[in-house]
């Protein structure tokens, strides 16, 4: 081999970077230094999230590392000739330091900390950047000193539902059983969310130290990953990790020489957005139907065939390594009210830098659109917001003061959710919107409870009568009282919430329902 | 009981080989349904009776399953299946305009196969790749940004595969 050292070339291994062409970018600049004999060396690390400079390439230097995008094949051909990866302040795609990109500079990363540095399979990377650092700390812990810990750093559901975690775990360590379950709600189904993916094809270690830390914490030595079919990068690198944890002694039988047990699984769904609903969920892994559980009994105590059950999403999960190994306090000191921590922000849609934004709970929700978004991609004005999946509000321009914060978001009748951001522009027709939020409840509904079964069928047909100008006052009124009956009559959040994005562009909105004002078209 | 599959495109051991060997572990009927599937790109409703004896479960439990989920199908699909991503994100990048153009170029509506046999249409809601929207998935990858135009080529594409397969 060459004497020269070598030289690390960082091409992203994420959905979003591959889908924009980093596996071409990666097959290249392999073939280019193996034809011309470079001492290169390309890592596929997972993405940093700043999606609208990807597929970003990355080298290591002296000052720090410094990054290249958007990259086209164009500018590859450059970065070749040119020897970019000896820093090129010229090539027409530098960015400078990474970590000095006012997006990424500008957050709060702690579930992300690692995620877009790191080769995701790389145990002695993960170590490096204080990787497994939880999980010893709670081999030292008892069970009930972690669950203090979690509960503590007064971390809420990830997922949506913002229940305390350290709750739900207090009731799985407090039912004694003979066998408990850990199970990862990785069924990122909601429009405009991609932060679990991003985590689990970039830190896949991260969610694996996580789950183990659960399943120390309230004795259980089983773990299960439901994964969305969709997300079939994911199954790849989870179950990589899976085998490298093991192989390293991170997973299985005698976990670091403690004589603790875990073992974690992927089972993946089928495209049924109802299972990301937690009972449905266990019912799919049972392998039944997603039909939604009545609850009582909750799943911490009668979960996972019948027997107690963390369920906890990726990011909720994902979380857990950190909060033990710096202390729930540290944790705890990000955030305000009751959101306490970070959430990270997806920005998605209409908007001109999509990406990932790690922010601790408080700052307003046009901090995101602005700052960190910088407007619309189709550089028209942003017209409506839809904040925490399809069961959330469609937010317009005065209310994007609101601050970021649980609490402050119910009060406007809107969610949080999972944190994902849709923006749209002037062109949207919300009545449109409207009607496709009922529609989604349709294809998606388990047919449990009526008012969610039936009720969203008739919301679609009253939505088209009133957007047809028949009788639209009379049948405004029963959709309100329809949307009512379903938030009402409904077991979980799909028929209970479908009703919010639908009343919030009614309430926000109400010219596109106005059949003399649009051009209905369905 | 009749098993047998004499004009189908799947054999008996297909689906015995698969259930056999994965009968026994908790929760076995999704995993032996997308094993099937990985297979033999469906799921024939003829060998329902199999995978309901393997598990203890009567046939209707199995095809109360098989209908349930979304992704699983009943009938063979094209050589190729597209995905459409229908949810919010892509809609507020063009996708509606999108689902109208693919449906005109390939002279179907989702959930049917062109005439040829080549192309399969579904719908998908959300492929998570929501930064760069419209997405849309071409057999497991996904592409991002798909306007009209970057559709028109993705075709073209498939379309030489096939012929150059031919």
């Amino acid at each position: 081999m060459n004497s020269n050292p070598s030289h690390i070339i960082y091409v992203p291994r994420d959905t979003t970077a591959v889908s924009l062409g980093a596996d071409a970018i990666a097959t290249t600049i392999e073939t280019i230094a193996k034809q011309k004999q470079l001492p290169l060396q390309v890592v596929r690390n997972g993405s940093r999230g700043l999606y609208w400079l990807e597929p970003m390439l990355e080298i290591q230097t002296e000052r720090g590392r410094v990054a290249y995008g958007p990259m086209t094949t164009a500018d590859l051909d450059q970065f070749m000739a040119q020897e970019c990866w000896l820093e090129n302040e010229n090539h027409p795609r530098y960015l400078g330091l990474t970590e000095e990109i006012p997006y990424l500079k500008n957050q709060q990363r702690l579930t992300f900390a690692r995620v877009g540095i790191t080769d995701p399979l790389a145990v002695d990377s993960y170590c490096a950047h204080d990787g497994f650092a939880g999980l010893r700390q709670a081999l030292e812990d008892s069970p009930q000193q972690i669950v203090t810990t979690v509960t503590d750093s007064g971390l809420r559901g990830r997922g949506g539902a913002a229940f305390p975690t350290g709750i739900k775990w207090q009731t799985v360590l407090n039912t004694p059983a003979d066998q408990k379950y850990i199970v990862c709600n990785a069924d990122e189904g909601d429009s405009g969310t991609y932060a679990d993916r991003m985590l689990m094809e970039s830190d896949p270690l991260c969610l694996i130290e996580g789950m183990t830390i659960a399943g120390l914490a309230v004795g259980a030595s089983v773990g299960f990953i439901y994964l969305r079919e969709e997300y079939r990068l994911a199954e790849q690198v989870l179950n990589q990790a899976i085998k490298v944890a093991t192989d390293n002694n991170y997973l299985g039988n005698n976990i670091l020489d403690s004589g603790q047990t875990f073992t974690i699984e992927v089972r993946l769904g089928a495209g049924a957005y109802i299972c990301g609903e937690e009972t449905a969920l266990l019912e799919s892994l049972e392998g039944k139907r997603g039909m939604v559980r009545a609850k009582p009994p909750l799943p911490a105590i009668t979960g996972l065939w019948g027997q107690p059950t963390v369920i906890n999403n990726v990011i909720s999960l994902a979380s857990v390594p950190i909060i033990l190994s710096k202390g729930a306090s540290y944790y705890k000191d990000f955030g305000m009210g009751r959101s306490r921590g970070t959430l990270p922000f997806q920005l998605a849609g209409n908007i001109r830098q999509a990406g990932l934004v790690e922010l601790a709970f408080g700052p307003s929700l046009n901090t995101l659109l602005q700052n960190f978004g910088g407007g619309t991609r189709t550089g028209r004005p942003m017209k409506a917001v839809q904040v925490g999946g399809p069961l959330g509000a469609y937010l317009p321009l005065d209310q994007w003061d609101t601050e970021l914060d649980y609490e402050a978001f119910a009060t406007i009748d809107a969610v949080l959710g999972h944190g994902g951001i849709v923006a749209f522009d002037d062109t949207v027709d919300m009545g449109q919107q409207a009607r496709f939020s009922m529609e989604f409840c349709v294809i998606e509904s388990c047919g449990k409870c009526t008012p969610c079964r039936i009720g969203s069928t008739r919301g679609v047909e009253v939505i088209d009568k009133i957007r047809a100008g028949d009788e639209a006052a009379n049948n405004t009124l029963l959709l309100e009282d329809l949307c009512e009956t379903m938030t009402h009559g409904s077991l979980c959040a799909m028929g209970g919430m479908t009703p919010i994005p639908v009343l919030s562009a009614l309430k926000y909105f109400p010219e596109d329902f106005n059949s003399s004002t649009i051009n209905v078209s369905t | 009981m009749t098993t047998n599959s004499n004009s189908a495109d799947w054999q008996t051991e297909d689906v015995t080989s698969i259930v056999n060997a994965m009968q026994h572990e908790p929760g076995a009927l999704l995993p032996i349904l997308h094993a099937l599937q990985d297979k033999l790109g469906y799921i024939p409703p003829e060998s329902l009776p199999l995978v309901a004896d393997g598990l203890n479960l009567s046939r209707a439990e199995v095809h109360g399953v098989v209908s349930f989920y979304h992704y699983f199908r009943s009938t063979p699909p094209g050589n190729h299946t597209i995905q459409i991503c229908r949810a919010e994100s892509c809609q507020a990048m063009g996708s509606r305009a999108l689902e109208s153009h693919v449906k005109q170029a390939l002279k179907i509506d989702y959930h049917q196969t062109t005439s040829d046999g080549d192309i399969t249409l579904e719908p998908v809601y959300c492929l998570g790749n929501c930064a760069c929207s419209p997405a849309i998935r071409i057999g497991a990858v996904v592409h991002a940004n798909v306007d009209t135009d970057k559709f028109d080529q993705l075709l073209a594409t498939l379309r030489t595969q096939v012929l150059a397969v031919q």
